[in-house]
C-alpha cells in the first residue's frame, strides 16, 4: 500500500472508532443477554475470559508492532514451540518452573531471530515472520511429533486455571489487566511509545532525527517472542497438556483483535483502550456463539470477516474524513490568502 | 531507495559491463535450481535406489503437479507486489463443493468436474481481488481473512450437506477416482493438465502485452500508472487467475487423494510460496520467471519425496519448508546487494 | 494565427493544505516550444500533471485539438498523443530499455496481443539511433545514467508519436554537451510539428529554445509573452514579483573558529576526495547540478550514509559518525531537501515533531512531560515565526514554508551548532523564502556554522561566504563570495 496517500489521513477519526467499538460492545452484550438466561451470570462471564487471555497477552505487543507499520505472523508458532519445549523438558525430568523459563527463553529467542533478520538483512517483516510461521511450528513438530505431554503439577496448573483466592476472578485475567495497563502507559506516555508512533508514520524521518529505529524494531519483535512464550506457559497450564499443534491459528484472531481495536494496518494510529475493548468484544462474541452451541468453525468465519470488515470500515471512514478535511482546508486557504493580501498591502 | 538515488549510483558506468553482469545473473537462477535439483536427485538416488524407479518418478510428478499449478497463480500475485495465503483453504473449499456435487451425480465426466472447480475457484479468487483492489485492503490481511473464511466455509458446507462426514472414495464415480492417474497417450492426465497450463501461462507472461504489464506494475506501480497502464485491472487479474487455478487444483486434489476432507491442503499455501520464492520471484514483485517456478515446484516435490524415502519423519517437512523460504529470501537479498556493490565498484567515482 | 493544439481555461487545483493553481489559463500552439517558468512551488509540475491526466483539475476545462476533454487518467492523454518526460524518470528497473519505452503499446499481433519482439527491438533501436545514442534496445535500464534515462524517456515520447511533449526540468542533470544534444532533439521535434512544453528554471535554456514563455507565480498565471519580447529582468520580474537583490540578505558576520573540517571524504559511487572546512558564522554554499553528490556528502557527515574513507573533525577532534545519533550528539543537524519524507512527520503535531530528537530531555519519573514539551515547542515556534493556531496543530495542515520552519525548529531545539541545509527553500512560496534566508543569516550571525546546498544560483550567490562547486561527485571549484560570478560558477558546475 502506498504510504503517500496515508499521509493525508488524519488520526482524528480514531476517537470515533473506539467509541463506536464501546457502543457495539454494550449493544452486543445487551442483545445477547436477552437470548440466553445464563448470559449475565457473573461466574460465567469471568470464566469466558480464560479462553482468550493468552491471545490477549500477545495482542498487547502486536499492537505496538502494527503501530510501527510491521506485523508478526509467527506469534502462534512461537507459542507452539515454547509450549513444546517446556513440556518436553518437563517430561525429561526437569522441574516445571525452570522448564517454563527455558520455554520462555526459546520464545524470546525466536522473536529476537525474527527481529534480527528483519533489521539486519533488511527484509520485510511480512515475509520473514511468514517463513518463521512455518519454521518454528515445524521445529515444534520435530520435537514432539504426534505425541502429547501432560501431567503437570497442580502449582503449574494454577497459572492458567486458578482464581484469585475465593473470588470468581481468574488469576490470568488479573495478570493480563496489569500488563495491559502497563502496556497502555508505555504506549501513550513514554518516550518509547512516542517513537513507536513516529516510526509508524515515517520511519525515514525518525532515522534522520536520530531515533534508533532498528534497535526499537528489534526490541519489539523480541518482546513479541517473549509474550508468545509467556502466553505459551499460560495456555499449556490451562489446557493441561500440549501437542505441537497447540495455538494453531491464533495469529488470525490476535491480528483481528488489534485491527478491530482501531489500530490501522498502515501504522501510526491506534489506542490501547481500543484494543482492550476489542479483546473483550471478540471474547463475548465467542462466548455468545458457545452458549448457543454454534460449532467452533463458525468462529473462523466470524473472525476472518471481522478482520476484513474492520479495514473496510477503516477505509470508508478515512475517505469520509479526508473529504471533509479537504473542504475545511479550502476554507482555511481562502482565509490565509486574505490575510496574506492584507499584510502584503501593508508592507508596500 | 528510489530511482533517483539508484541512478546516481549507476552514472558513468559502461553498458557493456552492465550487460554481461546482468545476463550472467538473469539466467543464473534457473540454471542454479536445475543444478541443485540434479545434485539432490543424485544424492538421493545413491542413498535410496528406489528413488529413480519409474513408479517413484510418477509419484513425484503427480505430487509436484498440483503444487506447480497453484504456484503459477501465486507467482503472478507476488509479481504484482501482493500475496495470497488463502490458496490452501481455496483448494479445500472448491474441492469439497465439487465433491459434494458429483458424489450423487456419477454421470458427470471428470473433466467437467475440473472445470466446475475452476469456476468456483474463480469466484473465490474474484472475492480476494475485489477486496484488495476495490476495497483497498492489504493483500496479507485480505487473504488472512479469506483463508479462515474459506476454511470455515469448507466445514460448514460439509456439515450441511453431508453431516460432517468426509466424502470417501466409494462415493465417487470410478472414472473420477482414477482421473489423475489415467493416461492420455501415455501421459497421466494430471501431468498433461499441468503442462498445458504452463504453456498457456508461459506464453501469457512472456509474450503478451497484458502479461508484460504485470511485470511493469510490480516493478514500478506509479510508473505503470504514468505509462497509462490500468493498474487496478492488472492487480486484480492475478487474484482471479489464482482463484481459477486453485479451483482446478482443488478438484484434482480430491481426485488424486480420492477423498474430500475438511482439512485438505491445510498449510499448502506455504509450500506454494516456497516454490515461488525458490523459483527466483522477487518477494517485492517485478521480476521472476515461470520456468523457475516450475523448477521450484519440482524441487519441492523431489525433496518431499526424498524425505519420505530416506525415512525422515514427516514432521520435518514443515520445518524444512520454512527454513527453505527463509534461506532463499536471505540469499537472494545478499546476491542483490552483491550485484549492486559490484556495479558501484565499476564507477568512475 | 497559429493554431492551438492545447488550451487550458481557468484551471484551479486544490490539495489539502495548499491551492496549487488558481484560475490559470494556458495555451499551446502547434509546432511551438512554449516555456513554463516559475519559482519552486509556483505550480508548473501540477499544471503538467493536469495536462497529462495524472491529476484532475478541481475547476476549469481542458481543450485538446479544439474540443473539451476530461482525462481521468494518463491512459487517455497518452492515447491522444500527449507524452511527458518527468524530472525523475518513471522507469521499470526490472525490465530492459525496449520494454521500458514500449510498455503498454508494444507492437503486437492478434493472438491475445502477442508481442512482436523482433519489431519491438527494431523499433527501439531505430528510435535510439534517431536520438544519436549508444544505448541498445536490450540493455538493462538499471545500468544507465540519469542523462541516458532521460533519453529513454524522450524515446518513449517519440514511440507514441506524441503531438505534445512536456519536458519537466530536462537539463537539471545534464552536462553542457548533453544539454546541447537535448536542444538539437527539441529542434528536430519542432521541425516535425510536435508541440513542446518546456518547464525549466534555467533561464539560459529558455532563451535558447523557446518561442513563447509563460510565467506562474504562487499558482497564478502572471503572463505569457513571445520570447523576443522579454529580457532576463522581465522574466525574473514575472516569476518573482520583485528584483533579485531584495531576496537574499546575508548579514556581514565575523567568521570565527573552525567548527567542522572534512578531509578526503570518499564514498564509492557517490563522491570522491571531498574536503572543506566550515567555521562559526560562515555560510558555505554547495552548488551543483542534480546528482552532483552534494546531498550524499551532507548525509555522510550527518551519519545517515557514512563515507567509505576520509576524516571528519568536529571542533578540532576527529570523530567517526556511523549513525545520525552520533552526529546529533556532536551538535550537527541535517535539514533535508525532502522535508515531507525526511524532515517532518506530517501526521504528528508540531510539538512531537520539534521534540523528536531530544525526547530524553523531557522524561520525568519515566514518563514524558507533555507540558514541558509544549513549552519548548512554543519557544522555538515563536523564534521561527511558525504560523499555526497552536503547537498542537498537525504539521500536515501547515503551508510549505511553515513545514520547513518546523523542520528547522527541531534542530535548533536540539542545540545543534553545525547545520547542513539541503535546498532549504525548495518548494516554498516567495514570501517564506525571504524569511528563511533572513533566518539563516541570523543563525550565522549567532555563531552557527552553516552549510547550504542549493541548485539556485542567485540564492547561492546571495547567501554564501564561500562557494563549493561539485560535479559528478568531485569538487570542481572553490570560490569566495567576491571571486564567484554567475558565469564562472555555472561554467564550473556544467563542465564535462
Amino acid at each position: 500500500m502506498r504510504r503517500n496517500n496515508q499521509q493525508l489521513k488524519t488520526s482524528s477519526f480514531v476517537v470515533q472508532w473506539e467509541f463506536i467499538l464501546l457502543l457495539i460492545f454494550i449493544l452486543f452484550n445487551f442483545a445477547m443477554s436477552f437470548t440466553h438466561s445464563n448470559y449475565l451470570r457473573v461466574t460465567n462471564l469471568f470464566d469466558t475470559t480464560f479462553i482468550f487471555s493468552e491471545k490477549a497477552l500477545v495482542a498487547l505487543i502486536m499492537t505496538f508492532i502494527i503501530i510501527t507499520g510491521n506485523i508478526d505472523i509467527s506469534v502462534a508458532s512461537m507459542m507452539g514451540l515454547s509450549s513444546v519445549v517446556l513440556a518436553t523438558l518437563f517430561r525429561a525430568g526437569m522441574n516445571i518452573w525452570p522448564a517454563s523459563l527455558v520455554g520462555l527463553g526459546v520464545g524470546t529467542f525466536c522473536g529476537f531471530l525474527n527481529g534480527f533478520i528483519i533489521t539486519r538483512v533488511r527484509l520485510p517483516a511480512l515475509i520473514i515472520t511468514l517463513a518463521n510461521f512455518s519454521f518454528y511450528r515445524g521445529i515444534a513438530y520435530v520435537i514432539l511429533g504426534d505425541e502429547a505431554v501432560g501431567g503437570f503439577p497442580e502449582s503449574f496448573l494454577y497459572l492458567g486455571r486458578g482464581y484469585i483466592g475465593n473470588s470468581p476472578v481468574p488469576f490470568i485475567l488479573v495478570f493480563f489487566i496489569v500488563l495491559a495497563v502497563l502496556a497502555g502507559i508505555i504506549l501513550h506516555r513514554t518516550k518509547f511509545g512516542r517513537t513507536v508512533y513516529a516510526i509508524g508514520w515515517n520511519e525515514h524521518t525518525c532515522y534522520a532525527s536520530g531515533v534508533p529505529v532498528d534497535r526499537i524494531k528489534l526490541l519489539l519483535f523480541t518482546i513479541s517472542g517473549f509474550m508468545a512464550g509467556l502466553a505459551a506457559v499460560f495456555i499449556t497450564s490451562r489446557i493441561g497438556n500440549t501437542r505441537p499443534n497447540i495455538a494453531t491459528g491464533f495469529e488470525l484472531e490476535i491480528i483481528t483483535i488489534v485491527i478491530l481495536g482501531g489500530v490501522m494496518i498502515t501504522g501510526g494510529v491506534g489506542k490501547m483502550w481500543g484494543v482492550f475493548l476489542s479483546i473483550f468484544l471478540i471474547g463475548t462474541i465467542r462466548y455468545g456463539l458457545g452458549l448457543h452451541n454454534i460449532p467452533g468453525q463458525y468462529m473462523l468465519i466470524v473472525t476472518g470477516s471481522l478482520l476484513i470488515i474492520s479495514i473496510l470500515m477503516n477505509n470508508l471512514i478515512v475517505s469520509y474524513v479526508e473529504a471533509r478535511y479537504l473542504r475545511a482546508m479550502a476554507a482555511l486557504e481562502q482565509g490565509e490568502q486574505l490575510t496574506e493580501q492584507i499584510s502584503s498591502r501593508e508592507r508596500r | 531507495m528510489n530511482d533517483h538515488e539508484d541512478a546516481e549510483g549507476m552514472r558513468g558506468m559502461s553498458n557493456a559491463t552492465s550487460r554481461s553482469l546482468f545476463i550472467r545473473f538473469a539466467g543464473l537462477r534457473e540454471l542454479g535450481i536445475f543444478i541443485f535439483l540434479l545434485v539432490v536427485v543424485l544424492i538421493i538416488s545413491i542413498r535410496s535406489p528406489v528413488f529413480l524407479t519409474l513408479d517413484n518418478i510418477h509419484d513425484i510428478g503427480l505430487d509436484a503437479a498440483i503444487l506447480a499449478i497453484v504456484a503459477v497463480g501465486e507467482m503472478m500475485v507476488i509479481l504484482t507486489g501482493g500475496i495470497d495465503i488463502s490458496v490452501g483453504s481455496g483448494i479445500g473449499l472448491s474441492g469439497m463443493i465439487v465433491a459434494l456435487i458429483i458424489m450423487n451425480a456419477w454421470g458427470i465426466p471428470p473433466i467437467v468436474a475440473v472445470f466446475m472447480g475452476t469456476a468456483i475457484g474463480g469466484v473465490l479468487g474474484m472475492i480476494n481481488g475485489i477486496l484488495v483492489v476495490k476495497a483497498k485492503i492489504p493483500p496479507i490481511i485480505t487473504t488472512l481473512g479469506t483463508m479462515s473464511i474459506y476454511r470455515g466455509a469448507t466445514f460448514i458446507v460439509n456439515y450441511t450437506v453431508n453431516k460432517g462426514k468426509w466424502v470417501a472414495a466409494d462415493r465417487f464415480a470410478p472414472a473420477f477416482r482414477t482421473f489423475t492417474r489415467d493416461t492420455f497417450f501415455l501421459v497421466p492426465n494430471l501431468i498433461l493438465i499441468t503442462v498445458i497450463i504452463y504453456i498457456i501461462f508461459y506464453y501469457f507472461l512472456n509474450h503478451t502485452v497484458t502479461g508484460r504489464k504485470i511485470y511493469a506494475v510490480g516493478s514500478n506501480p506509479d510508473g505503470a500508472r504514468f505509462a497509462g497502464i490500468n493498474v487496478s485491472k492488472i492487480m486484480f487479474l492475478p487474484y482471479l487467475l489464482t482463484g481459477m487455478l486453485v479451483g482446478t487444483g482443488g478438484v484434482l486434489w480430491v481426485s488424486r487423494y480420492t477423498s474430500a476432507q475438511t482439512d485438505a491442503a491445510q498449510g499448502f499455501e506455504f509450500m506454494v510460496i516456497t516454490a515461488v520464492v525458490i523459483g527466483g520471484v522477487k518477494v517485492t514483485g517485478g521480476s521472476g520467471s515461470i520456468i523457475g517456478v516450475l523448477l521450484g515446484s519440482v524441487l519441492i516435490g523431489v525433496i518431499n519425496n526424498a524425505l519420505n524415502l530416506v525415512r525422515v519423519s514427516p514432521f520435518w517437512k514443515l520445518a524444512i519448508n520454512g527454513f527453505i523460504i527463509l534461506m532463499a529470501v536471505i540469499v537472494d537479498k545478499y546476491i542483490q546487494e552483491g550485484v549492486n556493490k559490484r556495479l558501484l565498484e565499476r564507477r568512475k567515482i | 494565427m497559429a493554431e492551438c493544439i492545447l488550451e487550458l481555461k481557468d484551471i484551479t487545483k486544490q490539495f489539502p493544505g495548499v491551492t496549487a493553481l488558481r484560475n490559470v489559463d494556458f495555451d499551446l500552439h502547434r509546432g511551438e516550444v512554449h516555456a513554463l517558468v516559475g519559482e519552486n512551488g509556483a505550480g508548473k509540475s501540477t499544471l503538467a500533471k493536469i495536462i497529462t491526466g495524472v491529476l484532475q483539475p478541481t475547476e476549469g476545462t481542458i481543450y485538446y485539438e479544439g474540443s473539451p476533454v476530461v482525462w481521468e487518467n494518463p491512459r487517455h492523454s497518452i492515447a491522444r498523443g500527449i507524452a511527458a518526460i518527468y524530472q525523475e524518470p518513471a522507469i521499470f528497473p526490472d525490465l530492459n530499455v525496449a520494454e521500458n519505452i514500449y510498455m503498454g503499446h508494444q507492437p503486437h499481433g492478434s493472438v491475445a496481443r502477442n508481442i512482436n519482439w523482433r519489431q519491438l527491438y527494431k523499433n527501439t533501436n531505430q528510435l535510439l539511433e534517431t536520438l544519436k545514442s549508444n544505448i541498445k534496445a536490450k540493455d538493462k535500464i538499471v545500468g544507465l545514467s540519469i542523462a541516458e534515462r532521460q533519453l529513454v524517456e524522450i524515446a518513449k515520447a517519440l514511440s507514441i508519436n506524441a503531438k505534445v511533449v512536456i519536458m519537466d526540468e530536462p537539463t537539471s542533470a545534464l552536462s553542457i554537451s548533453e544539454s546541447e544534444e537535448l536542444f538539437a532533439i527539441v529542434e528536430e521535434l519542432k521541425a516535425k510539428g510536435t508541440s513542446i512544453i518546456f518547464i525549466s528554471h534555467r533561464i539560459e535554456d529558455i532563451f535558447r529554445v523557446a518561442d513563447r514563455v509563460t510565467a506562474l507565480r504562487d499558482g497564478y498565471h502572471v503572463g505569457t509573452k513571445a520570447i523576443d519580447q522579454v529580457n532576463l529582468n522581465d522574466l525574473i520580474q514575472m516569476m518573482v514579483g520583485r528584483t533579485v537583490q531584495n531576496l537574499f540578505p546575508k548579514l556581514d558576520t565575523e567568521i570565527g573558529e573552525e567548527n567542522l573540517r572534512v578531509e578526503h571524504l570518499s564514498k564509492k559511487g557517490k563522491f570522491k576526495d571531498v574536503s572543506f572546512c566550515l567555521r562559526s558564522g560562515e555560510i558555505l554554499g554547495f552548488y551543483g547540478l542534480v546528482g552532483a553528490g552534494r546531498t550524499e556528502v551532507a548525509k555522510a557527515v550527518f551519519g545517515m550514509d557514512p563515507a567509505d574513507s576520509g576524516k571528519i573533525f568536529v571542533r578540532g577532534q576527529e570523530h567517526s559518525i556511523p549513525h545520525p545519533q552520533k552526529a546529533i550528539d556532536l551538535g550537527i543537524a541535517y535539514v533535508p531537501e525532502n522535508k515531507d519524507e525526511e524532515g517532518i512527520i506530517l501526521n504528528m503535531d508540531i510539538t512531537s515533531n520539534i521534540t523528536l530528537p531530544i525526547l530524553k530531555d523531557f522524561i520525568k519519573t519515566g514518563l514524558l512531560d507533555r507540558a514541558a514539551e509544549e513549552a519548548t515547542a512554543e519557544q522555538y515556534s515563536k523564534k521561527l515565526d511558525v504560523k499555526a493556531s497552536s503547537v498542537k496543530q498537525k504539521v500536515i495542515s501547515l503551508s510549505g514554508g511553515n513545514k520547513q520552519k518546523v523542520s528547522l525548529a527541531k534542530w535548533l531545539a536540539s542545540r545543534a551548532r553545525i547545520i547542513l541545509f539541503d535546498e532549504p527553500t525548495k518548494g516554498i512560496d516567495v514570501g517564506a523564502k525571504a524569511s528563511v534566508h533572513k533566518f539563516i543569516s541570523e543563525l550565522a550571525a549567532d555563531g552557527y556554522a552553516i552549510l547550504m546546498i542549493s541548485s539556485e544560483l542567485p540564492e547561492i550567490m546571495g547567501m554564501s561566504d564561500n562557494i563549493l562547486v561539485m560535479h559528478e561527485g568531485i569538487v570542481k571549484g572553490n570560490f569566495t563570495r567576491s571571486e564567484g560570478s554567475q558565469e564562472k560558477i555555472l561554467a564550473t558546475a556544467l563542465a564535462d
